[in-house]
C-alpha cells in the first residue's frame, strides 16, 4: 500500500485535473464580463431575466410532480415485488434501465407520433381554461420515465436496508391495510433513500433539453440553449448555477442520509 | 379449562410438491397456552403463520370462537402476534409503537395514550414510551413486541420462536414474564419453539410435531413422561437405550445381560425370544440400590459431565452406554473414569417404545 500511494496521489491528482479544470475555467469566464476586472455582472443578468425566474420555477415545478408521480409509482412496484414477486426482480430492474440505453429523443417522437393532435389519443392538445396542458403533463411522465434507472435503484436500495416482510406482517397482523402499511411503516423508513432518488431526478430535470425543446416546453434547459445561442458570458454563469444547483442536491443526499432511521440491535 | 376456542381441521399444506403439514387436528382451549415443538421444517411455523393468515392452507380450515376464519384476511383477524426478529418499526418510538394498532383501529388519542401506559406499566418499561427501538436491548424490544401485540386487546397471542434471538439468562427471564402476561389477562396463546426445555416449562399443553404430522398432543408432564412415540421421547429430553431380550412375553419377562426381570411396560405383541429395545430418562436410574429400584446392572463410569447442581455420567455396561443424572453433593466428589459403579432401575419406569 505505501509502495503504491504516490501513485495513487498522481492519478487523483489528473483526475482532479481533468474534472477540475474546465469548471475553473468556466467559472473564471464567467466571471469577465467587464474588460480587465472580475465581476458578478454575468450572474446578475441571467438573475435579473424574467424569463429565467419563469422557466427556473417551471423546472421545479416539474421535477418537483415528476417526483411526486415518480414515487407514486415506483414505490407500490418496487415494494410489491420486493414482497411478492421477487422472481421478478431483474426483469423490473432491467425495464428500469431502459431510459438509460434508449436515447430520449426516441421517447419524445414517440410521445409525439402517439399523442399529437393527428394521434387517435391527441393529449397535446388538451386545453383546460385556455391553456395546453397536454405539454406539461406529458413532459412530467417523459421525465418520470428519465428518471426511473435512479428512483427505482435508490428505492429498492432502501427497501433492502429494511425487513420488509417482516414489518408488513407485524402492521398486518395489527390492522393496517397496504396503504396504512406504505404510508405509515414503509416510506418513512426508507424516506432517505426516497429523497436520494427524488434529488437525483431534480438534478435530471433541470438541465434537461431534448424532451422539453421537442414538446415546446419552455424550460430551463431550452432557456439555457437560447441564451447559450446568442450570448456570450451568461451562458457560463448559467452552467455554474446549475452546476451548484446539481451539487446541491447531491449534498441534501449526503446531508440526509444522517438522518435515517436506525435499524434496532439484536442480541 | 374453558370450552374449545381455536379448532384446527385437517389442516394441509404444500408448497408446490412438497406437503409441509400433513392433515394436523387439533383444538386448544380458551385461555390456554399452547405450545407447537419440533425441529426445524416440521411444519409449526408453517401453522401459526396460517393462523395468523399469512399463508393460506391448501385444504382444511381454521375455526376461532367458532368463526371460520380460513380465508379472512390477516388484518381482520384480530390476533396478535409476535415476532422472532421483534419487527418494531424503526420510525416509531416506543409509545407509537405500542400504539400504533389502536391508531389503525382509530383509537381516539387519550384513550390510545392511557392505554399504551397501561401496557409499558404491564411490561415493565413505564418511561421507555419516548425512546426508540435502536436504544433498547434485544430482551426489551421484545417486550415492547409484546405490549405491542397486546393493546389492541387481541382474541388470542401468537408467538413465533420469541426468545431464541436472546441470550439464555435473559430468554428465562422473559419466558416467565410472558408466561405471567398470559395468566393474568387469561388471552389463549400459541407458542412456537424447537427449545424442548422452553416448551416443558410454559405450556399448559404441547403439540409435538415431526415431518408435518403431530406425533403427540398433551400436557408437559405426559409428554416427557408417557412418550407414544419414539420420536417424542426422544426429540424431548434425554433418553437411554438399553438391548434385551424378552425371556417370558406372557410374564412380561426379559433379559438384560445376566439378570432377567419384569417390565410391566412390555407390549402384548412382544414375542419370547425377540430382541426388544427398553428405553428410559436419565433420572430413572440411580446410582446405588435404592428401594423400589428391582433391575440392578454393573458398568464402569465412561464419562463426567459436571454441570453445577446435577452431574451428568455416562456408564458403560458393556455393549450398552447409559447415562444417568445425580445431583452434586457437596461432600462427596463424583465417580472418576474408570470407577466400577452399580445402577438401579426401577422396572415401572422403563418404556417399551415402537417406531
Amino acid at each position: 500500500m505505501t509502495r503504491g500511494k504516490p501513485w495513487a496521489w498522481v492519478v487523483f491528482g489528473l483526475a482532479a485535473l481533468y474534472f477540475l479544470l474546465p469548471l475553473i475555467a468556466t467559472v473564471d469566464f464567467s466571471l469577465r464580463i467587464r474588460r480587465g476586472t472580475y465581476s458578478l455582472d454575468a450572474y446578475l443578468n441571467v438573475l435579473a431575466d424574467p424569463r429565467f425566474q419563469q422557466t427556473f420555477s417551471y423546472s421545479i415545478f416539474i421535477g418537483l410532480t415528476t417526483i411526486l408521480v415518480g414515487i407514486f409509482i415506483v414505490l407500490p412496484a418496487a415494494y410489491y415485488v420486493r414482497l411478492r414477486l421477487p422472481q421478478l426482480r431483474p426483469l423490473v430492474e432491467f425495464v428500469t434501465l431502459l431510459p438509460l440505453i434508449i436515447p430520449a429523443i426516441i421517447l419524445v417522437f414517440g410521445y409525439i407520433r402517439l399523442y399529437s393532435s393527428s394521434s387517435w389519443l391527441p393529449l397535446l392538445g388538451w386545453q383546460v381554461g385556455g391553456q395546453y396542458i397536454g405539454g406539461p403533463i406529458l413532459l412530467t411522465f417523459a421525465y418520470v420515465a428519465l428518471g426511473l434507472p435512479y428512483m427505482y435503484r435508490a428505492i429498492d436500495t432502501g427497501l433492502r436496508t429494511i425487513d420488509v416482510q417482516t414489518l408488513t406482517e407485524a402492521a398486518t397482523i395489527l390492522g393496517a391495510n397496504q396503504f396504512a402499511i406504505l404510508a405509515q411503516v414503509i416510506l418513512p423508513n426508507i424516506v432517505v433513500a426516497v429523497l436520494s432518488g427524488a434529488f437525483l431526478t431534480l438534478a435530471i430535470v433541470i438541465g434537461e433539453f431534448t424532451i422539453a425543446s421537442l414538446l415546446n416546453q419552455q424550460v430551463f434547459g431550452v432557456y439555457m440553449q437560447n441564451v447559450g445561442a446568442n450570448r456570450a458570458f451568461e451562458p457560463a454563469a448559467l452552467a455554474v448555477i446549475s452546476f451548484v444547483i446539481t451539487w446541491g442536491a447531491m449534498g441534501m443526499i449526503q446531508l440526509l442520509a444522517r438522518f435515517a432511521p436506525k435499524t434496532a440491535r439484536k442480541e | 379449562m374453558a370450552a374449545e376456542f381455536l379448532r384446527i381441521d385437517k389442516l394441509v399444506k404444500a408448497f408446490g410438491t412438497n406437503q409441509v403439514v400433513k392433515g394436523v387436528d387439533v383444538s386448544f382451549n380458551q385461555g390456554e397456552f399452547v405450545t407447537l415443538l419440533g425441529p426445524s421444517g416440521c411444519g409449526k411455523t408453517t401453522i401459526l403463520r396460517m393462523i395468523a393468515g399469512f399463508e393460506k392452507p391448501t385444504s382444511g380450515s381454521i375455526t376461532v370462537d367458532g368463526h371460520d376464519i380460513t380465508t379472512l384476511a390477516p388484518n381482520k383477524r384480530q390476533i396478535g402476534m409476535v415476532f422472532q426478529a421483534y419487527a418494531l418499526f424503526p420510525n416509531m418510538n416506543v409509545a407509537d409503537n405500542v400504539g400504533f394498532g389502536l391508531k389503525i383501529a382509530n383509537v381516539p388519542r387519550a384513550q390510545r395514550e392511557a392505554r399504551v401506559e397501561e401496557m409499558l406499566k404491564l411490561i415493565g418499561l413505564t418511561g421507555y414510551g419516548k425512546r426508540f427501538p435502536f436504544e433498547l436491548s434485544g430482551g426489551q424490544q421484545q417486550r415492547v413486541a409484546l405490549a405491542r401485540a397486546l393493546a389492541p386487546s387481541p382474541r388470542m397471542l401468537l408467538l413465533d420462536e420469541p426468545l431464541s434471538a436472546l441470550d439464555a439468562k435473559i430468554r428465562v427471564s422473559l419466558r416467565e414474564q410472558i408466561r405471567e402476561i398470559q395468566r393474568e389477562l387469561g388471552i389463549t396463546t400459541v407458542f412456537v419453539t424447537h427449545d424442548q426445555e422452553e416448551a416443558l416449562s410454559i405450556s399448559d399443553r404441547i403439540v409435538v410435531m415431526n415431518a408435518g404430522n403431530v406425533e403427540q398432543f398433551g400436557a408437559p408432564f405426559e409428554i416427557y413422561n408417557r412418550p407414544q412415540t419414539r420420536f417424542v421421547a426422544t426429540f424431548v429430553g434425554q433418553l437411554n437405550t438399553l438391548n434385551a431380550t424378552v425371556a417370558d412375553a406372557g410374564r412380561k419377562s426379559v433379559q438384560i445381560g445376566a439378570s432377567t426381570v419384569t417390565i410391566p411396560a412390555l407390549p402384548a405383541t412382544a414375542r419370547t425370544g425377540e430382541a426388544i429395545a427398553l428405553t428410559m430418562r436419565p433420572e430413572a436410574v440411580s446410582l446405588s440400590d435404592v428401594t423400589g429400584r428391582d433391575i440392578q446392572l454393573e458398568g464402569r463410569v465412561a464419562e463426567v459431565h459436571f454441570l453445577g447442581s446435577v452431574i451428568r455420567l455416562k456408564v458403560d455396561l458393556g455393549g450398552n452406554t447409559i447415562s444417568l443424572d445425580t445431583f452434586n453433593d457437596q461432600r462427596t466428589p463424583p465417580p472418576t473414569h474408570g470407577t466400577p459403579v452399580r445402577l438401579g432401575i426401577a422396572s415401572s419406569d422403563v418404556l417399551v417404545l415402537g417406531s
